[in-house]
């Protein structure tokens, strides 16, 4: 009885803050938009017995999705924002990487605190940290302000409001996410089986590549997923720093929710992007299950 | 491999393998007066010492004693701040480890946890060649030499501890090293397991050739496996010798104390003079009483002393027939003879037999007011005067309840008994409270064993038997 309880609160939270949920969106999705609120339709008024469940679900069609499919915006914003991501993926990884490990490669009496200065950005908010990179990239920015008054360049560089915009927050934001797991991975390697590679004719950047890199594919695979599943749909990034041309899903979202009030619309473009991040997410859980096997 | 010889050590061609003892012998490993520090700390100091080829070296000390230190800087992945070691005559204090030809099984064994048996034994050789058919020979040779054939494509986690080992060694020989280095390679396997390995050790030590150099903190294994062992004590090395000198004769209380047990016995020298050799003329009263004579000056009425003893037949008859209906047969004389002292001396029965038999010279060492001196022929006379300190192996220390004819007699009680199954060791507390180990084979089942706690008993060992060491 004990057992079951214990495996029943995982199941229950899942079911109340994501099967729910989904189901509700879902069930938006197959409506059609009405003027009204909430501002779809049909409602299901379960007090008219039988008769009313089956009238409301005679309602429901695949419209909005067929209407996906019809408008090249759409696909073109899923598109956009699977490069946008995985673009962004790659340079977290390329930044963080080095970071994770020279963390891993500090002694330990530092690692603590280093730990703490990658964490730390969590402390204020995510909103305002984006904003002050509005400030930063501005114009009148602090980073053209700088550039000019070095002479580096004579007109101010126009960053805000571009893809490039985009792509410095999202690595900024998530570089935390990359950083961590491979830092676990890299910290918990033995430092002896580099000194075995090295024993056995490795140079030091040939042991790199055949035994620590090979050795943190776990955590890379890892925070690359970590990164990547979210900057799918990310919205406040691209709407705060992106421009007019910088598409991405999450902001197509956004206006068919609050600036056309199109419900249905934007509850079939959620459940589409959930379909598509279904798939990394369950190549992420395979890998971390061979991972865990590998490790026993 | 099956069936480990025991110490294979000389080569076939040679009858002994003693480089160390060859003027000629050039040696692969040479340190030049090599200074280690780490900072303030002398991890290593001054040191000095050539290995040989086809040697099997064990550095041995207590942790922190600077040997796996030594094995860092064989290995290049330490360099020496002062001094120079050379590898056949080359200084390689500067050479990375990567361009050496020295290889090392690491303690931890440090196996690729990504690649397979295989690809770990291939590792090096892939370093150096491309030429896959030559590596998939070399590395197939190495799974039959340490029979890891079935293995080959599992992953290390997949495999046993001691398989891992091996998986460690054939890694580290794949290149074919001139020198191998091993740190504590068995220190993770289990006694029973840990004493197959070193056969196999040794072995595989035989069959390629290779130098090996092995750090272990376990005397035994160094004792073992070993065809000389460095005694190392803070950075500097004690005694480097064959296990049977460091056990038979070691150079210092430190060595004596380090190699398995020792009983050590401090007091002051005396020479014996060339003619003196009855020592016994000073000895006699102070003995405990009720005893007649200090062994030297009572030797032949010995024998005479004891109840007849029943002869071969006898004895037969008595054990097959009568010990069911009389019980076990009492024959206390023979189950207490020590048996060093018996092989060391003469067959008990001739007469004449006396304190002659003392060999000559030597020192007596007047241990403790009131007691006899103890007889030690090794002793140098020039040491006359001087604080000595006899080291005595419990092994050739016997232990009997009847004053036992021998060169050194002390009287005591027994304290406590450890029984260890094949032997026992009694520990014998003397009148001024000195404790002696003494170790017996356990011949007889138990239920012989006829000296017990509290015990009045002698212990007594040959004039030979201990070492005389100054501190």
């Amino acid at each position: 009885m004990r057992r079951l309880i214990i495996v029943a609160v995982p199941y229950l939270w899942l079911l109340a803050l994501f099967l729910i949920p989904f189901l509700i969106v879902l069930k938006i999705s197959l409506s059609d938009i009405a003027l009204a609120r909430p501002p779809y339709m049909p409602q299901l008024d379960l007090s008219g017995g039988w008769q009313a469940i089956r009238d409301f679900v005679s309602q429901l069609d695949f419209e909005n999705f067929v209407f996906l499919t019809t408008d090249d915006l759409y696909w073109k914003a899923y598109l956009s924002s699977l490069r946008i991501a995985a673009v962004a993926t790659f340079i977290t990884l390329l930044v963080g990487y080095p970071i994770a490990y020279a963390m891993a490669r500090a002694t330990p009496e530092w690692r603590p605190t280093l730990l703490m200065l990658v964490i730390l950005p969590f402390w204020t908010s995510f909103l305002i940290r984006v904003y002050s990179w509005m400030g930063i990239l501005g114009n009148e920015g602090v980073l053209n302000q700088v550039l000019l008054w070095a002479g580096l360049i004579t007109e101010p560089l126009q960053i805000l409001n571009t893809t490039t915009a985009v792509y410095i927050g999202i690595v900024y934001t998530y570089l935390p996410f990359m950083i961590l797991p491979i830092y676990s991975t890299l910290e918990r390697m033995d430092e002896s089986l580099l000194e075995a590679a090295e024993d056995l004719g490795c140079s030091r950047l040939s042991a790199f590549w055949l035994v620590t890199f090979p050795l943190s594919r776990n955590g890379i695979v890892a925070g690359c997923f970590l990164v990547f599943i979210p900057a799918i749909g990310e919205f406040v990034i691209p709407s705060l720093l992106g421009g007019s041309q910088t598409l991405m899903i999450g902001k197509v979202l956004w206006e068919e929710f609050f600036n056309n009030r199109d419900w249905p619309v934007a509850s079939a473009v959620a459940v589409v992007l959930l379909l598509i991040l279904i798939i990394p997410i369950v190549l992420f859980q395979r890998t971390e299950e061979k991972a865990r096997e590998a490790e026993r | 491999m099956a069936q480990p010889s025991p110490k294979p050590k000389p080569s076939p061609e040679t009858a002994v393998f003693e480089p160390w003892n060859d003027p000629e012998a050039k040696p692969l490993i040479e340190f030049r007066n090599v200074t280690k520090r780490f900072g303030e700390f002398t991890a290593i100091d001054d040191l000095s010492l050539r290995i040989y080829e086809r040697e099997f070296f064990a550095l041995l000390g207590p942790s922190g004693c600077g040997k796996t230190t030594m094995m860092r800087m064989l290995a290049g992945f330490e360099a020496p701040t002062e001094g120079h070691i050379l590898l056949g005559g080359q200084a390689i204090d500067t050479v990375p480890p990567n361009k050496r030809a020295v290889n090392m099984m690491f303690q931890s064994y440090a196996l690729f946890p990504h690649l397979t048996v295989f690809d770990n034994i291939a590792f090096g050789l892939r370093r150096e060649s491309r030429d896959d058919e030559k590596i998939e020979a070399r590395v197939e040779e190495m799974l039959r030499l340490t029979r890891l054939s079935k293995f080959a494509s599992r992953k290390p986690h997949q495999i046993s501890g001691g398989q891992r080992q091996r998986v460690a060694l054939a890694r580290s020989l794949a290149k074919a090293p001139k020198l191998l280095l091993l740190d504590e390679p068995l220190g993770a396997l289990d006694k029973k397991l840990r004493e197959e390995t070193q056969f196999e050790l040794m072995d595989i030590q035989e069959k390629t050739g290779t130098t090996f150099v092995i750090v272990t903190h376990d005397q035994e294994e160094a004792m073992t496996v070993a065809s000389r062992v460095a005694v190392m004590d803070e950075g500097r090395i004690v005694q480097v010798a064959t296990p049977e000198v460091i056990y038979e004769a070691p150079n210092s209380v430190y060595v004596a104390d380090f190699i398995g047990d020792v009983n050590l016995i401090r007091g002051t020298a005396k020479a014996r003079g060339e003619g003196t050799a009855p020592a016994a003329n000073e000895a006699p009263q102070e003995e405990a009483p009720g005893t007649t004579a200090p062994p030297a000056s009572a030797p032949a009425p010995a024998t005479g002393r004891h109840d007849p003893q029943p002869n071969a037949m006898g004895r037969w008859l008595h054990d097959r027939l009568l010990s069911p209906v009389i019980g076990p047969r009492r024959d206390q004389p023979k189950a207490l003879p020590a048996p060093e002292a018996a092989a060391e001396l003469p067959p008990p029965a001739p007469a004449p037999e006396s304190a002659t038999d003392i060999p000559e010279g030597g020192i007596e060492i007047h241990w403790s007011e009131g007691a006899a001196p103890i007889v030690a022929s090794s002793g140098d006379p020039a040491l006359d005067g001087q604080q000595v300190v006899l080291s005595l192996r419990p092994e050739k220390v016997s232990i009997a309840k009847e004053k036992p004819q021998a060169h050194n007699a002390l009287p005591g009680r027994v304290i406590d008994i450890a029984y260890l199954g094949n032997i026992s060791t009694y520990h014998v507390e003397l009148p001024d409270g000195t404790m002696i180990k003494a170790q017996m084979a356990n011949t007889r089942r138990i239920a012989r064993r006829d000296i017990t706690w509290e015990d009045e008993v002698w212990v007594s060992f040959t004039a030979t038997a201990g070492v005389v060491l100054t501190e």
